[in-house]
């Protein structure tokens, strides 16, 4: 029942479904790439980088314009029902997750701009650590959730849910060591700032990644999980 | 995908039948070992996802199978009819769907080698009984077919014949009381009223169509079944029977056989896939186009049959 985008006895809805879910799939690999690009040019105060992250950003508009258009062409054709209608539905809200993402994207790029203006702004040891790590974390939620969601697969999904605990668990201490940096040295407080708006922006990829795992789950089970706790969804990774 | 049913079914089917056990005459009640889903005995339904039972039907069939002959038309389907609802029944051609239909008002004794065994009870009473009037049943349980087929008589007469017969009407006034109300609550008296006298064969198709229907409402009927009414209609007559269908909810049951899945989605609340004679899948309109539970339910609402 999860084997959604083949055999269609009208065999056009079957090509049409599929190039939604692919370039849904490629939009995400675009913007998982602007994710990680953002990291780099901001650990290497790259501004050439930051910006050519910034120019990419039309790109990411332009796919969230176009499978929108192409899914309400689909169910306006198609009236698609059950399993279809839900993936069409699910692929409609994924892709505002992941245009969402290509915004904290931007974020990080713009941090990368500024601290290459400034010099005393550069990041701490620890704190290009915690933004290194983070940015794995949340890079490698966001592939998972795009991978569950090609595959539709419910346990993947339930995996990517699981670990935005520990992603939210991750960026509040790294807030906490940011604080006690900001007290010891107040004149870094600008700096500070802008590394939590950093990692504000990475914890909100993980956010987004989950939200896509949900959407994800939305189609397998045909229950809509979008405000269901993570415990409840990981119940259902383990088959109720 | 997991079939609930068991669990689900097991109680609901266990209570209504111990209701019903009054007229049906054998014990139902459900022993211990039923309870604990020890019995091995199939239940009735027990091959259909979903709840095939609702709180007072109108009409339940039980463990329902049509023979044509050699040819096994329907398989063990039970099934409740709500008051003031829609159900509607889909699935491929050769499905079954038209023929549980037909089964409702005995039509299918007009069929030489169809042979029907299993229960249907219309409030409670077997329909099948020995004593039960046919006419009388038909006039309860009306029909409204894929072709309009008025008589070919005019506007008034096609409707004042069934309450003329079942003697409805006392005097002409009361015949005339009867027509009106019967062409205003199928949505054409305004069209008609001025030229009653003009055949009913006059009239565009999906106006024939709501004649039809004023025709079957005419005698104090309790069921409307009908069978694909819109599919010789175009989109506006389609949506005007539609709108009808809705409107008549509530005074009657409806059991209406389409080939639009789009339509079922529209007009009924509830839906029933029938798939080479069995009933596969019933439940809420709204869940079964979202979420069906079934495989063979899914495939054939998504488009996906071979």
């Amino acid at each position: 029942m999860t084997e959604l985008t083949e055999g269609h006895t009208v065999k056009g809805y079957d090509v049409d479904l599929a190039g939604l879910r692919i370039r849904l799939l490629e939009m995400g690999g675009l913007v998982l790439d602007q994710v990680q690009r953002a990291v780099a040019a901001l650990a290497g105060a790259d501004g050439p980088a930051a910006r050519a992250v910034l120019a990419r950003e039309e790109q990411v508009n332009g796919y969230d314009l176009r499978i929108d258009e192409d899914s309400i062409t689909l169910i306006a054709r198609r009236q698609p029902m059950a399993s279809d209608l839900r993936t069409i539905i699910s692929i409609a809200r994924a892709v505002s997750d992941l245009e969402r993402v290509g915004d904290e994207a931007k974020k990080i790029a713009y941090a990368a701009l500024d601290s290459g203006g400034k010099r005393n702004t550069k990041l701490s040891a620890q704190l290009a650590r915690d933004v290194r790590h983070m940015a794995h974390f949340a890079a490698s939620m966001l592939h998972d959730a795009l991978d569950a969601f090609d595959r539709m697969d419910a346990t993947g999904a339930v995996n990517v849910a699981r670990r935005d605990t520990e992603l939210n668990a991750e960026f509040q201490s790294a807030v906490r060591r940011l604080v006690t940096q900001a007290m010891e040295d107040p004149r870094r407080l600008a700096a500070v700032l802008d590394a939590v708006t950093v990692l504000k922006a990475l914890e909100h990829v993980g956010d987004h990644a989950k939200n896509i795992a949900r959407h994800v789950l939305y189609v397998v089970e045909g229950r809509d999980v979008r405000h269901e706790d993570t415990n409840v969804l990981i119940a259902m990774g383990e088959g109720k | 995908m997991t079939v609930d049913n068991e669990t689900e079914m097991t109680p609901v089917v266990a209570e209504d039948r111990s209701v019903a056990s009054g007229e049906a005459g054998v014990n139902v009640k459900p022993s211990h070992r039923q309870r604990a889903g020890l019995d091995l005995t199939p239940q009735p339904g027990a091959g259909t996802v979903g709840t095939i039972t609702v709180d007072n039907p109108i009409m339940s069939s039980r463990d329902v199978n049509v023979y044509y002959g050699d040819k096994h038309a329907i398989k063990n389907v039970s099934l409740d009819i709500a008051r003031n609802q829609v159900i509607a029944m889909i699935g491929p051609s050769g499905c079954g769907k038209s023929t549980f239909l037909r089964c409702l008002n005995r039509m299918n004794d007009t069929i030489e080698s169809a042979r029907v065994t299993g229960s249907i009870t219309m409030d409670g009473r077997d329909i099948y009984d020995r004593r039960q009037d046919v006419v009388q049943l038909r006039a309860r349980v009306g029909m409204v077919f894929q072709k309009p087929n008025p008589f070919p008589k005019s506007i008034y007469e096609n409707v004042a014949y069934g309450p003329r017969i079942h003697g409805l009407a006392a005097d002409r006034v009361e015949l005339d009381e009867i027509v009106q109300t019967s062409l205003n609550r199928a949505g054409l008296w305004d069209e008609v009223k001025d030229r009653l006298a003009n055949p009913g064969t006059s009239l565009s198709g999906g106006q024939q169509q709501r004649l039809c229907i004023a025709r079957t409402i005419a005698i104090n009927t309790e069921v409307i079944l009908m069978d694909e009414p819109c599919s010789a209609l175009d989109p506006i007559a389609t949506a005007r029977i539609e709108d009808l269908i809705d409107e008549l909810r509530a005074s009657y049951a409806i059991c209406i056989v389409t080939h639009s899945m789009q339509q079922a989605a529209r007009v009924s609340q509830r839906t029933a896939y029938f798939h080479l004679g069995d009933l596969i899948e019933v439940g809420e309109t709204d869940r079964i186009f979202t979420n069906p539970r079934h495989k063979l339910t899914e495939d054939y609402i998504t488009g996906r049959f071979g």
